[in-house]
């Protein structure tokens, strides 16, 4: 892909340091991994989430927070050995939970998904379908001119994101355990 | 960060290579949080046995054949497998053979085999002001918040690292300061009707929980002396629909005696007054939309795990009748509780009624449910959360009154006079 477009500079603290580089996709509601993502098809499967559906595998996953359950290292762990986890994990709060599952994975696989905090008031200036590149505790930002994401027309909203279901009493599709 | 002679020996490897990686991890942790140094836990409560694929299994037997074993008295969580009652497994048997390893590996490491989401309900529970590490998100808000123990919010790798080194980072909803109460539910509201229900217990922890994010509340306005099991629903509830790790509820919680004591003298950020409308929004909102004119096929109760009060209340309910041959009634509990209710009898009243008892998990955790085709009805707001996510079903809340009702009659039967409007 091009990588012509505004570029910015975030400067946030890694918590599991790595390189990753790839499209945005901005959670609009906290996330459990646990009960909300299932590792063996790296898409959201909780039914109380706006963005039901969406596929994780390969996108710099964007959350407010994590949410809920305590097991959400394990599933976070177990996305990493499959092959279906975030390319990385930008937060706006350090989430010990998902810290956790990305260090054991390093220690079992060899491989991990780097988690960077933003300050507050970044990871909202972030549209799906911005291009990120995550080096350590520097986060690049390129929001490309052909396409202009939501967050063009209205700065500081999330943009649009796939697979988006606001109606959480949906039946469930292949995302069941 | 302050590490003691004794974490630096482990870190160093002097105890083996498991309690190296132990220690690594809780250092890691506590840089992570900010913490000054480590604590001692006087007991830890494992979740990292239930089975959630091969990484937590990798784990596991790593620290097992590195020599791990647990220093600190040490309960398990609900795993993946009824031991008790093998044949209610209904995955595939590579899943059992795996799940049952991982529990075999927990137990090689010294663990106690309680297998239970509510380990607070075991004889030995922390006292007040009594250091823990203790996973499992309803587990963590009644040791909080009913005991007064403390404890962060543990998950999976750590709780056992914890239990292998008996230390923790010095942070989160272990220090005093992160314990003061920041958003204020006042439900004066709310009808004494609605408050002598053990179903607005769980709806209030769900609406609590949604909006408190990972703040912590206090429930003000209820009747003095809420009963655990309540405790436990609003709990568990506010666990999933919000990251919470404490509530005070005043008059019923002990860091609650006033709502000035569970504010720590400070103000609040928000008051936030708790309407009917709310009440019946949170039930709402933990039904899935047209389940009510579903067909019945199944009851779960017991999430987090029944206790014996709570059992007794659904042999008084069912009052002799049987449950309706269409619908498949599980209610879950720990062994523990149900040895206690096998004295009283009630297990082989409760079986001849069509309830079938599992232990050692949790229906909305692995595969038990025969029909996931039709509508489940629960009395679980935990359960309602989780269950159409993990389990593809079409879920009813309701009261445990609603739920029997229900089942005997092999359809959804609502208290329309009770939920109706003011």
């Amino acid at each position: 892909m091009t990588l012509s477009g505004r570029r910015r500079e975030l400067r946030g603290r890694a918590l599991v340091a790595g390189e990753a580089a790839g499209p945005a996709l901005v959670l609009e509601a906290p996330l459990s991994l646990w009960g909300g993502m299932d590792p063996r098809t790296g898409r959201l499967s909780d039914h109380h989430h706006p963005q039901l559906g969406a596929t994780i595998t390969g996108q710099v996953l964007v959350m407010p927070s994590g949410r809920g359950s305590s097991s959400s290292s394990s599933v976070l762990a177990e996305s990493i050995r499959l092959g279906t986890a975030p390319l990385a994990i930008l937060l706006a709060d350090p989430d010990e939970i998902l810290v956790l599952g990305a260090l054991v994975a390093q220690y079992l696989y060899g491989r991990t998904c780097p988690l960077v905090v933003l300050p507050a008031d970044h990871p909202a200036t972030i549209a799906t379908g911005d291009h990120l590149e995550v080096h350590g505790d520097r986060v690049t930002l390129v929001r490309p001119r052909a396409a202009p994401a939501a967050g063009e027309r209205d700065p500081g909203r999330p943009g649009p994101v796939r697979g988006s279901s606001g109606d959480p009493g949906r039946p469930p599709d292949e995302a069941r355990r | 960060m302050r590490l003691s002679d004794g974490d630096r020996a482990l870190l160093d490897g002097a105890e083996g290579p498991a309690g190296r990686l132990a220690m690594r991890i809780v250092v890691e942790m506590a840089r992570v949080a900010g913490a000054a140094r480590l604590i001692d836990v006087t007991s830890a409560h494992i979740d990292g046995c239930l089975y959630h694929g091969r990484a937590g299994l990798d784990f596991a037997e790593r620290l097992l054949r590195d020599g791990a074993a647990v220093r600190v008295p040490t309960t398990l969580n609900v795993a993946s497998l009824d031991l008790l009652h093998p044949d209610r497994f209904r995955g595939d048997p590579e899943t059992a053979a795996a799940a049952r390893r991982l529990m075999d590996a927990y137990v090689a490491m010294g663990c106690r085999q309680t297998w239970t989401c509510a380990p607070y309900q075991l004889p030995e529970r922390p006292g007040f002001g009594e250091h823990v590490a203790w996973a499992e998100s309803n587990a963590i808000v009644f040791a909080n918040s009913v005991l007064g123990a403390r404890t962060a919010r543990y998950g999976d790798f750590i709780d056992i690292c914890a239990a292998i080194t008996g230390r923790v980072p010095d942070a989160g909803l272990h220090r005093t300061e992160r314990r003061r109460g920041q958003l204020v539910f006042d439900v004066r509201a709310l009808p004494d009707r609605l408050l002598d229900q053990d179903v607005l217990y769980p709806l209030l922890g769900h609406l609590v929980g949604a909006r408190s994010g990972r703040l912590v509340p206090v429930v003000d306005g209820l009747p003095a002396g809420v009963d655990e099991d309540r405790l436990k629903a609003a709990g568990a509830a506010a666990a999933s629909s919000g990251e919470v790790g404490l509530v005070h509820v005043v008059g019923s919680t002990p860091e609650a005696p006033t709502l000035a004591e569970a504010l720590h003298h400070g103000q609040p950020l928000e008051v936030v007054e708790v309407t009917p409308a709310m009440v019946r929004a949170a039930r709402d909102q933990l039904t899935t939309a047209g389940a009510r004119e579903g067909r019945l096929t199944g009851v779960n109760v017991g999430t987090p795990h029944f206790s014996v009060a709570e059992f007794g209340r659904l042999v008084a309910l069912l009052g002799g009748r049987s449950v309706h041959p269409e619908v498949a009634f599980y209610a879950s509990t720990s062994r523990h509780v149900l040895a206690r209710i096998e004295a009283l009898g009630w297990p082989a009243t409760l079986e001849a009624a069509g309830v079938r008892l599992v232990v050692d998990t949790c229906t909305y955790v692995t595969s038990i449910l025969e029909d996931t085709s039709g509508v489940v009805m629960t009395s679980s707001a935990k359960w309602a959360w989780y269950a159409p996510g993990n389990l593809g079903v079409r879920v009813v809340l309701g009261s445990l009154r609603e739920c029997v009702e229900s089942a005997v009659e092999g359809r959804v039967v609502g208290d329309d006079a009770f939920w109706a409007a003011p």
